[in-house]
Formats: C-alpha cells, structure tokens, sequence
C-alpha cells in the first residue's frame, strides 16, 4: 500500500492527565482506504487516542493532521464536518428519535442554528437514508423508536448515523462490544464494505473479528506504539505476545 | 426503488393539524371563555398570570428542551418591564403635570432623591420606538453574552443555574440600591397613558388583555413551530446526549445560546405586558425568588408542553392568590410542597396528568393505540410539538435533569 | 477620611478587615457543608441556609432557657449551643436526606428544585413557630468587648472566637476527610460508587452521614451567625447565594480552593462595604465573581481528569 495517500498523520501525540500520561510521544500513520485496527491492554490509550483525534480530549503535545490540516486547535464540531466520524463505545444514539430521525439529523445539511430551523425533508435527504438504512440493515425499522432496537442494532444505527457524515475516516471504539456471533459477522461485512472509499480506525478486542477485518494492525501500550503491521506479523510479535494475547 | 410506506409518509400517524388543538382549546379559554366568565378585577389578574406564561413558555424551550435551567428568567422580565415603565413614566412626568416638583419634567422619585436633571441612561426612553427596540433588544444582548461566555466553555447544568441566580441577585440589588435612577424597593409606579391613551381605563384594561393574550398565543405558536422543526429534534437530542449532537457536526453552544436568548426575549415582553396591564414595575419581579418561581410554573404545567405552561402558571397563581387571602401560612407550605411534589411525583406537571388520563380513557374504551407498541412507541418518541410529555421522554433524561 | 492619620486609617483597615472576617468566617462553614454535600453527592442544597437558621435559633432557644431557668450556665451555654446546634442540624439533615434528597442522586437540577421547596417549608416553620420578627440571643459576657492591642484599634472578641471556632472546624473536617477510616470511605464513595459498594462500603449509610454532617457544620455557623447578627425567619437566604458562589468560584473538589475563595469573597466585599454603600459593594463583588467565573468556569482550582 506505499504510494497511497496518507489520510490521518498522527505525530509525537501526548496527553498528560494531572502528571499520567496516557498516550505518549505517540506516531501513527492512516492511508486513504485503509481499516486499521487498534489493540492492546486495557489502559493502553486506545480510547484516548480516539478522544484525541476527534477532539473530545485536547492533547498537552504532538500534532494530528488530517489531510493535511491540524487538528489539534480545531473545535469537535469542525472536525466532524472536516470529515472525522466517531463512534463511542457505548451506542450513543438519540433514543428518543426515531431511527429515520436519528439518520436525518446526522445529514450533513442544515448544521447551523438557522439552517436547522429551516430545513427541509427533501427527497434526496430520503435517498440517502433509505441508502444508508439498507447498509446497516435496518430499512425495515425507519419508523421506529431507537430505544426498541437491540443492542447490536443500536451500534448499527450509530455506525449508520455516522455514514449519513459521509466521512473520510470513521473511528469505531469496540462496534461489536455485546452482539452475537451472527451479528458480528454482519458487522464485519457492513465494515468492509464501507471501507472502500473511506478510512476507518477499529478499536477492538475480539481477535477473530480483527482478523476478519484488518488491513493492517496497531497495537498499543502504556500509551506508545508496540507493534504495528498485518495481523499475522503482529500476532507472531514476541512483546505484543507477552503483554497482551498471551501465552 | 424506494419502498412508499415508510419514506414518503411522514413518520407521525395523526394529521399534523392534530398538535395543534390544545393550542386552539386554550386560545378559546383565554380569549372567550375567561373574558365571558370574569369580572374585569379577576381578568386584569389573568392578564397578570398570563405575562408570567410568557416566562414560561421561554423556560419550556430552554429548560424542558434544551436542558438549560435558568433560575434567573426574572432578570429578563424585569428589564423588558422597566424598559416600558420607563417610557411611560417619562410620559406621565411631562413638565405639566410635575409642576409642583423641584425640578418639573422629571420622574418624581428622582425629585425626591434630589436628582435634578433627567439621566442619560433615561434619555433615550422619550422615544417609543426606541423602547420597544429595548424592550427586546436588551435583555436578548444580555442573554446572549451570558449564553456565549457560560456555553462556549461548556458551562451548563448546576453551575449554570447557581450563576443565573447570581445574576438575579445582583440586578435586584443594584435596582433597589440605585434609587434615584430605578425608583429603588418601590420601582417605577403611578403610570398613566401610553402614547396619550389612558391604560387605567377599563377599556383599555379589556384592550390590553386581548393584546396580551394574541401575543401570548402568537408565542406559543412560534415555541410550537420551532420545535417541530429539525431545530426542536436537535435541542431534544443535545438535552439526552450532548455529546453525540457535537460529534454529529453540531456546534451546540450556538444551539443554546440561540434558545436561551430566545427564551429571554419571550420573558422580556411578557414583563412589558405586565407594566402595561398592572400600572408599575418593581425589583420584587427580579430577584432570585420570583424567578425560582417563575420555573414552577413551568413545572407544574409539564416542563416539555408550551400550552401546559400557560395552564400552570394560571392554575399556580390563582392557588397563590387563593391560599394567601384565605390561609396566609399555609401558602409557603403549599407551594414548598409543590416544589418538591412536581420534582418527584409529577415530573410532567399537568400535561402529563392530561396525557396519563387520556391514557386511561383509550384503555377503557379498548382502543388500538395502546396495543401495537411499536406504532405507539414511535409516535409518543417523535418530539412532543406540544402533545403532552411523553413520559418517555422524561424517564429516559433521567439523570440529565 | 480627612483628619485621619495614617495609623488611624491603617487601625480602620484592620478592623474592617475583621468585619469581612467574621463574615468570611460563617461563609467558609457554609460553604465547607455545601462543598461536602455537593462534592459528595452532586446534590445542591438550597435549604442549606436553613440549616444555618436552625443552628442560629437553637442558640436562641438556649440563650432564652439558660436566662430563665439556669442562670448559672449563662456563660457557658454558647459552648452548648455550638454542639446541641451540630446535633440540631445534622439529625434533621440525616432526615431530610432520608426522606428527600436519597432520590435525587445524579439529578442535580431537580435537587436544587427540590431542596428550595424544603427551603420554603423550612422558613414558613420558623415563621409559624418564632414569629416573623428577628430575635437574638444574649451574647455570654465573655464574648463581649474587644481586644485592643492598640490604641484606637478594637477587635471585638466574638469575631476573634468565631474564626477561631471556624479554624477549628476547618481543620477537623480535614482531618476527619483525610485522616480517618470513615473519610476513606467518604472519598472512596465520591471517587467509584459502584466499587466503593462492591467492596462492601454502605453507600447510602455514607451519603447519608455526609449530608448530616453538611447541615451539622451550617448548624454550627448558625451558632457563629448569633454572634453577629439577629435570627429571622429568612436569615439563611442572606448567605445562601454567596455559599454557592463560594462553592463554584473555589472548585468544589478542593478544601483549600473553597477556603481561598471564601476569603477573597467576603474580605472583597467588606472592603468595598467601606468605600461605598453596602449594595452597591454587593453588586460590585457578585459581578466581579460573576465576571471571573464567566471567564474561567472551573474555579479557582481545577483536577484535570479523563471523563
């Protein structure tokens, strides 16, 4: 994948939690197109990288570019419509909408005060949904209330409301944390297939779906790059044996 | 192609003129039957409780929707109904009628303060034009400038109420101390006419009742079509997950800063009704105790139902009317009691009441509704235009309250 | 100020200086209850100006009962009345929580609603049982007077003992919070409720204890309260706003943050109180808070954690 454009230049990242640093002079590299996912430890900064990325936890040191622009002093909501998604790790979604509102209001139109106060449903607004509702396999459940979707589906809307963004690098934390077997294999597919055109960071623990997934793999610990590289390198890697999969 | 059932239909079931029939019951209560019913003392006194609905309105957007408790709401009303008194008193203090005054032409609270020329700050209030700009025009800028330096740096919750408080302190201190510019403790009395029309008569009471309750309506209207709007959705959703609204691209500060102000400009002429309909305007509407108040009104009507407001105020201040003539004592204990009842009990006031009886009407009659749980579900988790309180909708806030 | 020398007007300082002391030190007991509780439980407490009252009418109570029927312990029954005022205080707290505030948990706008409705009940209680009128308690003759180093410089006596008391207080809350078993427990609730229970740590005994103790500690500023102004009804709504300002400006996660900002406070303010009338330095003072906490929302003293 050398000569491909890099997407996401993550570069001597630090942040510092009252003296704990909980990622550490950290250098990551994204290329357009590319599934990466990111394991390691519990505490090993996964998350915070995330949080660091999409904002939700300004870092003390280091610099994220993303397509070329930092980030680092950029509001949450400018790097959403710069084209970063994040899905947090439990299913944040607007429970009390229903699942075509919950999809229509992550539409990148009408995102100022004013432009939301005199939105319009159109129907190339309706396309996208019904186009997005088919990928996360919930077409059939528009008129719904999201509290009555399952706890696998309730990620998919998430993953669904992000893809309304049309984002050019998706961050999932843990997106098949609490589904069964068959719906982790949906998710897999649902992964790949929106991995095409777009970037996408996985955190996951689940080996076998990382496996099934995986460009390429991170691992991290104590905040620092461990090993990085296919899935099987990584799993062959003597240190990330050691610290994180075990014997 | 697209499957017709579910994407060319609107989600909601019940033709949209639906939502707006409590609108339409209470326009025909505040403009036919009260007006039929009552003798013009007991109307002025609903004209008075309804300048405190619009107080309550603003609150159903700002605290029921967005999440945003302001317990400083009098600091807006107060300055919307100075802002008229202050017109009115420079009108009724013309150098005819204060000619016995040490310096004529002047307000005579600031005779009495030996004040002997008219202040600068007052100037501008000769001008009609100019009060009704200030009227909405301050206490907006005020709410905005707040808005933005308390959201921006994400300062919202308990600390946010705890400063509004603060605020109504402050402005009810710097009133009362300011005597000879405000008309101090006993505020801006003895108001006469309006732009030459006398406002004592009881014509002009009748007037400005029926000019308070239009515009009454006219803002429960406006609160109604704003939160159907995808506008509504989004302060629903940034009450429940903040957070997720952000990262949805949102730029939620602005999202609170817009409704608060909102909110503040409601508040502010429903203060100026007051000094039109009431004669004066004192510091006793700006404190930090009537605008605790102000949000129970809120709170008994159902935080989330913009007509509910206007109920509760109404039913909230004829209690306190009621109560303190008959039981003087017991009123406080009444009204502390209703303070905790609607926060634990009955979180959805009145609406909710409606809704939970309405409920239980259907069930008797054995009606569909309740029986097809996703349908029902799904139409109590659209965003409340002004159908009562999904309970839902409270129960799943929860801790966000 | 004319006519003043410049030792005369140092002398004035100081003693306007211990005006703000008294007041910063009924403030900081306020606001050390109110910090607790909200620390704590994340409950804000609007009657906790109550609590203040019923400290400050117990030493009323027992300033009237020791005049009547036990002349003899006249002078010794403020001592009393601090105690029986904690005692007073923390019983009717550990009730309220009980039967109120154990609902309210993560729900801090609701608690502060609430609370101001049991704020209410609270005065009208005072109203129906003291009457409207403010008494006060006989100050024991000892408190009376004023220490005088020098000449034309007078510290009253009562000011000195009431920041003495508070010291004390401080210093022992500190040390119960950081020192003992039950303040482990204490902070091991506010810090991880969910493992402080499951390593057996009764939670709602604790937050229970905690709220007592809140309202115990403004009972005891109800007793310093007596020293220095007359009991009414609606006494508590006089430092009820200042306290939660208190409790903001100095981060409520901080003993030192809350001391600091309970200092600033009051001494800002009775040094304004000597430059120009009482409200408009009460104005000036809220606004400059106000204005700094607009500026810098998380106080004077700021943890910084991972959400």
């Amino acid at each position: 994948m050398s000569g491909a454009r890099i997407v996401l230049a993550v570069e001597n990242l630090s942040v510092s939690f009252d003296g704990f640093k909980a990622v550490n002079d950290l250098n990551l590299y994204v290329e357009q197109n590319e599934l990466r996912v990111v394991i390691g430890p519990n505490g090993a900064g996964k998350t915070t990288l995330l949080d660091l990325i999409c904002g939700r936890t300004r870092a003390t040191e280091g610099s994220i570019k993303f397509k070329d622009m930092e980030l680092t002093r950029m509001p949450e909501y400018e790097r959403v419509r710069r084209g970063i998604g994040r899905k947090f790790q439990t299913p944040s979604i607007y429970e009390n909408l229903t699942v075509l509102e919950n999809l229509e209001v992550s539409y990148p139109r009408g995102r100022s005060v004013f432009g939301s106060l005199f939105f319009r449903r159109d129907q190339a607004l309706l396309d996208r949904v019904k186009e997005v509702a088919e990928l996360i396999y919930l077409d059939d459940r528009l008129d719904d209330a999201a509290e009555l979707l399952s706890h696998g589906q309730k990620q998919w809307l998430e993953i669904g409301m992000l893809l309304m963004q049309d984002p050019e690098l998706l961050m999932l934390d843990e997106p098949v944390a609490g589904m069964s077997v068959s719906e982790r294999q949906k998710t897999a597919e649902l992964l790949t297939r929106i991995s095409n055109n777009r970037s996408v960071i996985v955190i996951e623990h689940d080996m076998e779906f990382v496996k099934s997934i995986a460009h390429r793999v991170t691992v991290l610990h104590q905040g620092k790059m461990l090993a990085e590289g296919s899935m099987d390198h990584v799993q062959a890697d003597p240190r990330v044996i050691e610290v994180y999969l075990g014997h | 192609m697209t499957t017709p059932s579910v994407i060319e239909t609107k989600p909601e079931a019940a033709p949209a003129w639906r939502a707006y029939v409590p609108l339409a019951v209470l326009a025909v209560f505040i403009l036919a039957v009260l007006p039929l019913c009552l003798d013009l003392f007991r109307l002025n006194l609903v004209g008075k409780y309804l300048t405190y609905a619009f107080v309550a309105i603003g609150l159903v957007l700002c605290w029921g929707y967005g999440g945003i408790l302001s317990l400083g709401q009098g600091v807006f009303f107060g300055l919307g109904g100075y802002a008229m008194a202050m017109f009115l008193k420079l009108e009724a203090s013309d150098p005819e009628s204060t000619k016995i005054q040490s310096t004529p032409g002047i307000p005579d609270f600031m005779d009495w303060n030996q004040i002997t020329a008219l202040p600068a700050l007052w100037q501008p209030f000769h001008s009609f034009a100019f009060t009704l700009f200030a009227i909405v025009a301050v206490p907006g800028l005020l709410a905005f400038v707040i808005g933005l330096a308390m959201f921006k740096r994400r300062v919202g919750g308990v600390y946010f109420a705890i400063m509004t408080q603060a605020f109504a302190a402050m402005l009810s201190i710097l009133i009362i101390g300011q005597q000879g510019y405000t008309g101090g403790v006993n505020g801006i009395t003895d108001l006469k006419t309006l732009l030459g029309w006398d406002i004592r008569t009881d014509h002009a009471k009748y007037v400005l009742y029926f000019l308070n309750a239009g515009l009454l309506l006219g803002a429960v209207l406006l609160g109604q079509i704003v939160l159907k709007t995808k506008f509504g959705k989004l302060l629903l959703a940034l009450r429940d997950k903040e957070e997720r609204v952000r990262f949805s691209g949102y730029d939620v500060a602005a999202f609170k800063v817009f409704i608060f102000t909102f909110a503040a400009m409601l508040s502010a002429v429903g203060g100026a009704m007051f000094t039109l309909q009431v004669g004066f305007m004192s510091p006793s509407f700006v404190g930090i105790v009537p605008s605790i108040e102000m949000v129970i009104f809120t709170a008994v009507g159902g935080r989330l139902s913009l007509v509910g407001a206007v109920y509760g105020s109404l039913a909230v201040n004829f209690g306190k009317s009621y109560f303190s003539e008959s039981f003087p004592q017991l009123w406080l204990f009444l009204m502390g009691g209703l303070f905790i009842a609607v926060v634990m009990l009955f979180p959805n006031g009145l609406a909710g009441l409606g809704e939970n009886i309405s409920g239980w009407v259907k069930q008797w009659r054995g009606r569909q509704a309740r029986q097809l749980p996703a349908r029902g579900a799904s139409r109590a988790a659209t965003p409340p235009t002004d159908e009562p309180a999904a309970p839902n909708a409270l129960r799943a806030k929860g801790g966000a309250a | 100020m004319d006519g003043m020398s410049f030792s005369e007007f140092g002398s004035v300082l100081i003693m306007q200086g211990f005006n703000g002391l008294s007041y910063f030190s009924v403030l900081l007991l306020m606001a050390l209850g109110l910090a607790i509780i909200f620390g704590q439980m994340g409950v804000i407490n609007m009657a906790h100006g109550e609590f203040l009252t019923i400290g400050a009418y117990t030493t009323y109570l027992l300033s009237v009962w020791s005049a009547s029927y036990a002349p003899w312990f006249e002078n010794y029954y403020f001592i009393a009345a601090i105690v029986v005022g904690f005692g007073v205080a923390f019983v009717i707290g550990y009730l309220v929580e009980w039967l109120m505030i154990r609902h309210l948990y993560k729900r801090p706008l609701d608690s502060l609603l609430a609370t101001w409705g049991l704020s209410l009940i609270m005065q009208q209680t005072f109203r129906s049982t003291f009457g409207p009128k403010e008494v006060s308690a006989t100050l024991p003759a000892w408190l009376m007077g004023s220490y005088s180093p020098k000449e034309g410089l007078d510290i009253p006596l009562n000011g000195l003992f009431v920041m003495g008391l508070t010291l004390l207080l401080t210093c022992s809350v500190a040390a119960i919070m950081f020192y003992s078993r039950w303040g482990l427990r204490v902070r091991a609730t506010t810090q991880n409720r969910a493992m402080a229970g499951a390593v057996g740590i009764d939670t709602a005994k604790i937050d229970r204890l905690t709220f007592a103790l809140g309202c115990g500690i403004a009972g005891v500023a109800g007793a310093a309260f007596t020293t220095i102004g007359s009991t009414g009804p609606t006494s508590g709504s006089l430092y009820i706003v200042d306290t939660f300002l208190v409790v903001v400006f100095g981060g409520a996660q901080s003993l030192l943050g809350t001391i600091a900002s309970a200092f600033s406070i009051a001494q800002t303010n009775s040094t304004l109180e000597f430059f120009m009338t009482g409200s408009t330095a009460k104005v000036i003072t809220l606004a400059t808070i106000i204005g700094i906490l607009m500026l810098r929302p998380e106080g004077l003293f700021r943890l910084r954690v991972r959400k």
